[in-house]
């Protein structure tokens, strides 16, 4: 199974800045799971919470070159923290009336709501982390799910600590403290080892 | 007071202090080379391919150290400026482009001569801007300079569309704040990292250092030596950080990699603690990376974060500028000496030295570059093409000062070296020596026009082989000597240049090149040299591609 990681990055809100990202990303070939953005609570900053294939060494890699994006104002690994991951599906399953029951007592187990009612389908709107959203798909499927759509994930981390950039004013110090954020050593694989 | 987009954008280069210009015209610059004539303090020079004007701002930047400005209009002039951005984006070299585009009603629409050429150069600049708004230039210019020249510099493209040129706007002066959250300067290394660097430095028992290019463009090489000094650590340099350090330094090695000297190679394989100072471990430079000295400690002084650990674990990195790191590293170090170190290196030295010089009878290459060497006192700025050429201009010219070295290395950009010497040349008074090759000679040779246009004492040095040496030199050694499309068909190089009104001269033998030099350096004005050089000459030594360090392979078996 591959490995995960998860990086929270505020950007400017600027027209080009998502097509600056994903060059980089495909230049770089850094796989990316999912990535999600949308406005973040400071205004003029977007919020990306990006989930990306690889280990820490990677991880460290894609956080230092995103980082030099000047459009990217802070960049934070949050993969080793305690975070509150979830995301947002909508799966359109073919439903008869009379099965309408049984499969509103399931959704209902997951937590999960039905928002439309068709007279063959149903549309079930379901929130959670990757692996309850699985879950319920699979539990779904031998209804037959006719359409499905994922929002990809975003995260937080728990407690006091935010992925917030540090406040605007770059003095030395705090220039300091957001280098130190990008962590420092690479471990186990390199990610351009040639060969 | 009110000023069109094209005046806005000229008063920012001249705040700026921008002299030189390398530009070519088109429809949708037209507004602006209308303004040229108000500011007669910004000479432009105008070459003969957009190619060459991003060429010749990278040159100027190199030998000036200032940040380069070149200009072409939209579409294929754009389009036209991608080698070269992408040459200075892989050297670091600080420059601004400037390009126009059509006007904004028809940006989007595939207009006449519409390129997106933010989007093509994204990869391939540090960044860039599409200004939609006259009263908006001048605060990208101001971002664009002060990105191109600060941190891990490099190029910045500014895009403006035509009618942004004419719109008005209110201009108060050149901006003097900049507003760029995401781009922090950390210059300042932390002083933990430095402590940690300073012990493994101090305890090390055969120290190298491997400088490159950072050296050069933080201007730390007193630093470096300094620094050298005190711990007895030899330094090696990495093919652009020739020059970091005068050559008859007596802890001054050479270069390492590909085609580096054999006890560079050797030295830097057997040193257990690796000094890496503004250089990102290149394969060019570092061979197969899993194969590299496993045993040594890697310290690594860079100023971009993302290049530390990019290739290879670190040690001890340090983050920030090379002077800044290396005059706090420096009271932390303990005096040291190595003599049984130094000694093993000098040995190696001795009995593997890199002399290839051929018979008497024949006009080496590695001949020719000494030969230029002696007649040029070491002093002459060096701009080469890419190639054997460049390789033996590298191994047998003893460089004595910073940016006396011009090469394309990153990128090894073919065609480089007419017009880079170009921009070189304006930069500086003393006439620059030009290496050529005579495959990447014929790539730019458009841009003798340009050169006779200001009569710039160039020397071109044409090593005319008669074939694509370097690929000829792969073809001989890893495909059964199998040759195909290598042999040039070529001009008469000597109409050519008098074609073109410049001086031409021709030399075939040993003799004939050294009268062939001196009379050169008579010249007053441009002089195109066509050397018959050796047609089958190899480089050595050399790292077969893929191959470590520790394989070097010293010349034929
Ligand atoms: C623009 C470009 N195209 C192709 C190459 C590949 N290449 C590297 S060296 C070389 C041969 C260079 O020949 P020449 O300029 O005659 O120099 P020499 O090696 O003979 O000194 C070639 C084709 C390159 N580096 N740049």
């Amino acid at each position: 199974m591959s490995e995960y990681s998860t990086i929270v990055a505020h950007v400017e809100d600027r027209p080009g800045v998502l097509a600056r990202v994903a060059s980089l990303f495909r230049r770089r070939g850094f796989n990316i799971e999912s990535l999600t953005v949308g406005k973040a609570d400071e205004p003029g900053l977007s919020r990306m919470t990006i989930v990306v294939e690889g280990g820490a060494a990677n991880v460290q890699q894609v956080a230092r070159q995103l980082f030099k994006l000047i459009d990217v104002v802070s960049v934070v690994d949050i993969s080793d923290q305690p975070v509150i991951d979830r995301e947002m599906s909508l799966i359109k399953v073919s439903c008869q009336p009379a099965q309408l029951v049984e499969v509103g007592e399931l959704v209902k187990a997951f937590r999960a709501d039905i928002v439309d009612v068709g007279p063959q389908s149903i549309i079930v709107q379901v929130l959670g982390d990757g692996a309850k959203v699985e879950a319920l798909e699979g539990m779904l499927r031998p209804y037959g799910v006719l359409e499905m759509v994922r929002t990809g994930r975003v995260a937080m981390v728990r407690g006091q600590r935010t992925s917030k950039p540090p406040p605007v004013s770059v003095d030395a110090q705090e220039a300091e403290a957001a280098r130190a954020q990008l962590g420092r050593r690479p471990e186990g694989a390199l990610p351009f080892a040639s060969d | 007071m009110k000023l069109t987009g094209a005046q806005i954008l000229l008063e920012c280069l001249r705040a700026e202090g921008v002299e030189t210009v390398f530009g070519y015209p088109g429809g949708v610059v037209l507004p602006l080379y209308d303004t040229f004539v108000q500011y007669p303090d910004i000479r432009h020079v105008l070459v003969r391919h957009e190619q060459a004007a991003a060429h010749a701002a990278d040159g100027y930047a190199r030998v000036s150290g200032r940040t380069g400005v070149c200009l072409a209009t939209s579409g294929p002039g754009a389009t036209n400026l991608v080698t070269g951005i992408c040459t200075a984006y892989m050297d670091s070299v600080p420059m601004v482009v400037l390009t126009g585009n059509v006007a904004r009603d028809l940006l989007g629409r595939d207009g006449f001569q519409e390129a997106d050429i933010t989007g093509i150069t994204l990869p391939i600049t540090k960044h860039n801007y599409l200004v939609m708004r006259a009263s908006e230039i001048a605060q990208a210019v101001k971002e664009a300079f002060h990105i191109a020249s600060t941190g891990r510099k490099g190029p910045v493209l500014v895009d403006i569309p035509k009618d942004v040129f004419i719109e008005t706007a209110e201009w108060d002066g050149y901006p003097e704040q900049i507003h760029l959250r995401g781009y922090p300067l950390v210059t300042r290394p932390a002083q933990d990292d430095v402590e940690r660097a300073a012990e493994l430095i101090n305890a090390a028992e055969k120290p190298v250092i491997l400088a490159g290019q950072g050296v050069i463009l933080s201007g730390a090489s007193a630093e470096l030596c300094a620094v050298a000094e005190k711990a007895d650590i030899p330094v090696i340099t990495t093919l652009l950080g020739i020059s970091s350090i005068p050559d008859a330094h007596p802890l001054s090695y050479g270069f390492l990699g590909m085609h580096g000297h054999y006890y560079c190679n050797m030295t830097a394989d057997a040193a257990d603690v690796v000094v890496g100072i503004g250089m990102r471990f290149d394969d060019r430079a570092m061979g197969r990376f899993k194969d590299f000295n496993p045993g040594a400690k890697i310290v690594h002084i860079d100023i971009d974060p993302a290049e530390i650990g990019k290739n290879f674990e670190t040690h001890a990195p340090v983050q920030g500028d090379v002077g800044e790191a290396l005059r706090a590293l420096l009271p932390l170090l303990e005096p040291a000496e190595h003599p049984e170190w130094r000694a093993w290196i000098d040995d190696l030295k001795a009995e593997h030295p890199t002399d290839y010089f051929g018979e008497e009878s024949e006009l080496t290459g590695t001949w020719l570059v000494r030969a230029l060497a002696e007649e040029t006192g070491g002093e002459a700025t060096i701009v080469t093409g890419v190639g054997q050429h460049q390789m033996w201009a590298a191994q047998y010219y003893p460089f004595q000062r910073a940016r006396q070295w011009i090469t394309s290395g990153g990128l090894g950009t073919m065609g480089y070296e007419v017009p880079a010497a170009i921009g070189a040349q304006f930069a500086q008074s003393d006439p620059v020596w030009s290496i050529c090759g005579d495959g990447g000679f014929q790539m730019t040779l458009q841009e003798l026009q340009t050169v006779k246009d200001h009569n710039l004492p160039i020397r071109y040095a044409l090593f005319n082989n008669g074939f694509l040496g370097m690929v000829r030199q792969w073809q001989e050694l890893f495909y059964s000597d199998n040759l195909h499309s290598v042999d040039l068909g070529q001009p008469d190089f000597l109409k050519l240049a008098d074609a073109y009104g410049i001086a031409g001269l021709r030399a075939a033998t040993r003799q004939d090149a050294r009268d062939a030099i001196r009379a050169a350096q008579a010249v007053d004005g441009p002089v195109l040299i066509d050397f018959r050089t050796a047609k089958v000459e190899n480089v050595w030594p050399m790292v077969p591609a893929g191959a470590a360090l520790s394989e070097t392979i010293e010349e034929p078996a």
